[in-house]
């Protein structure tokens, strides 16, 4: 059926004719819906195809390193929030277990159990709407966008009810997290995660096996599993390409020694791959927070005994010396590099971005395909400028 | 593998090298033998550290540092960080593109915001900052330009405009130096 679709197209070799082709320079953003924020290609055209990209990027640069290096080290929470702003909780955890590493804070069990269950949110959150964008990209313009921001809005109620914001949380501290979960609000949790598989099941159905989806993603922008290891790709783009890497289960940070999950894998690393390995790590979030739920126990959600240095958030000095703190965000391996002097403020505070470094290959991956092509590809990395930018 | 056996692996199989530890990491003492240090490290059977997660700068007013975290993805117990030292005014360091693509935006950045001038590197070019900056703001010396006071650029262009300028205003321009490069002292201006 397929086969009889296809419509024969004639392909004018301009070598063989004796047409001159000329290549075209065109400017893809920044403002531009499909550069996801304000980002800018520079694309070397040859008729459709894509010959050269460049990515241009800085435009929603603030310098926050600088910003943190002086301001004090809780001042910087509300700031991690603005990073990736779609995934503010799991930013927060990167920064608060790099400080806690710093000045070798203990985290109480329930507080460790919050931070895994509204990182597993995060996650859920991040992936339905990198999906939903994704298909906007292709052309499906935000239906099935306001379809996952529909499940995404469940989510960020919950947020709202816990911190106060429904992006910007702020929510975790040095020690634990702001304030504790009620039964309340873990029986929304509880009734979201019971509610979630019956959406992705009708997502699934309705995209997995679609024609356009199929014909769009597959083959486009393979990304080898050499290439992607060699450019420290990380996240689902890695795991799509095939290689088993999550540093939930490579280093075991918080409790995620307590929960049974699977690392999805792809095995091409093109574009389907990506949409579909996130597919299967929201039902592998969900097997986590079902795990969170029902082994969370009442108890203190602030570290009881903390140290003399912790006393006083605002007038918080940690020892001399340095930290490096990495989790598996949704978008890859969010680090934080800090190097403290002593003071109330860091010397060196540093953010490896995961959706900056991930940017590397763009051009390798969209080199022969098409200008539409290019843009699912950059869709299918999946970028926030917040991030990128910083 | 402890840090000093690390260190002990890699001075055994490359001769001439000179590491030093300092706080959980290894301090490659001269720079140049850094590409031969990172190769041996992604090859080595042992090691694999074939991914290397984060490069930066660091302004230790005396010198700047480049740090390196490596880790692997073959045998995911090791880790390393690996840092050089390089002086303040010719900041020069071996690229590593070469060996890690995964380094080439991440050099970038550190060019950008500390002018680190990584030798080998295909396009060493400003990435956050916009083309044409000058200076490096995230040294600690680098003074953040003053809204209040009118610079060079702004008189040029009030003054092709037909906008007079008083006199000083443009005295304060010319003994404002723009970016990282500014030694300014503080009490010359008041003086002035």
């Amino acid at each position: 059926m397929f086969e009889k679709m296809r419509v024969k197209t004639k392909v004018i070799d301009s070598g063989k004719s004796g047409l001159d082709t000329q290549t075209l320079e065109v400017n893809v953003g920044p403002q531009h819906p499909s550069t996801h924020g304000v980002f800018r290609m520079t694309i070397v055209l040859d008729g459709e195809v894509v010959k050269s990209l460049r990515p241009v990027m800085g435009y929603l640069h603030r310098n926050h390193e600088q910003i943190a290096e002086n301001i004090t080290y809780s001042a910087s929470m509300p700031y991690t929030d603005r990073l990736d702003y779609f995934n503010s909780m799991s930013n927060n955890q990167a920064w608060a277990m790099t400080v806690e590493q710093l000045a070798e804070v203990e985290i109480p069990d329930r507080a460790e159990y919050i931070r895994v269950i509204m990182s597993e949110l995060t996650r859920l959150v991040n992936h339905v709407s990198v999906i939903g964008f994704l298909l906007n990209d292709m052309g499906a313009f935000f239906t099935p966008t306001l379809f996952a921001f529909r499940e995404r809005e469940k989510v960020l109620d919950v947020f709202e009810a816990v911190s106060g914001s429904r992006m910007m949380c702020n929510y975790l501290r040095f020690g634990g997290v702001n304030r504790d979960l009620t039964d309340d609000q873990l029986g929304q949790i509880k009734k979201i995660v019971a509610d979630f598989p019956a959406f992705l099941d009708e997502f699934e159905t309705l995209l997995a096996q679609n024609e356009i989806v199929c014909m769009r993603c597959q083959n486009v922008g393979v990304l080898p599993a050499e290439l992607a290891i060699n450019a420290s790709i990380t996240g689902p783009m890695l795991r799509a390409s095939g290689v088993n890497y999550d540093i939930r289960k490579v280093d075991q940070y918080s409790v995620y020694d307590r929960f049974e999950f699977k690392i999805p894998l792809g095995e091409k690393g093109d574009v389907y791959d990506r949409y579909y390995v996130r597919m299967l790590e929201m039902r592998e979030s969900l097997k986590i927070l079902n795990q969170a739920l029902e082994q969370i126990e009442p108890g203190p959600f602030m570290a009881p005994k903390v140290p003399a240095c912790l006393k006083n958030p605002r007038n918080f000095k940690p020892p001399v010396g340095e930290a490096y703190g990495r989790v598996e965000a949704p978008k890859g391996e969010l680090g934080f590099y800090v190097v403290s002097d002593g003071s109330k403020e860091p010397w060196r505070y540093h953010v490896r971005a995961p959706s900056f470094i991930n940017l590397t290959v763009l051009e390798a991956m969209c080199i022969g395909y098409k200008l539409a092509d290019a843009i699912v590809i950059l869709g299918s990395i999946d970028i926030v400028l917040g991030e990128v930018d910083r | 593998m402890t840090l000093d056996e690390v260190k002990r692996h890699i001075e055994k199989h490359l001769p001439g090298v000179a590491l030093k530890p300092v706080r959980e990491s290894l301090l490659v003492e001269n720079p140049l033998d850094l590409p031969r240090v990172v190769e041996f490290l992604k090859a080595d059977g042992v090691l694999q550290l074939n991914y290397l997660s984060s490069v930066t700068g660091v302004d230790y007013l005396t010198f700047l540092e480049c740090v390196y975290h490596l880790y692997s993805m073959e045998n995911k117990t090791y880790s390393l960080q690996l840092r050089v030292r390089v002086d303040r005014e010719n900041p020069h360091v071996p690229s590593l593109v070469p060996i890690f693509r995964g380094a080439e935006f991440q050099e970038r950045e550190a060019y950008d915001m500390y002018g680190f001038q990584f030798d080998g590197h295909p396009d060493l070019r400003r990435i956050l900052m916009w083309d044409g900056y000058v200076g490096y703001p995230m040294r600690k010396d680098y003074k953040q330009e003053d809204s209040e006071v009118l610079d060079r650029d702004d008189i040029e262009w009030l003054q092709k405009h037909g906008v007079s300028v008083a006199e000083e205003h443009i005295k304060m321009a010319e003994s404002l130096q723009t970016g990282g490069e500014s030694e300014q002292p503080e009490s010359e201006q008041t003086e002035g």
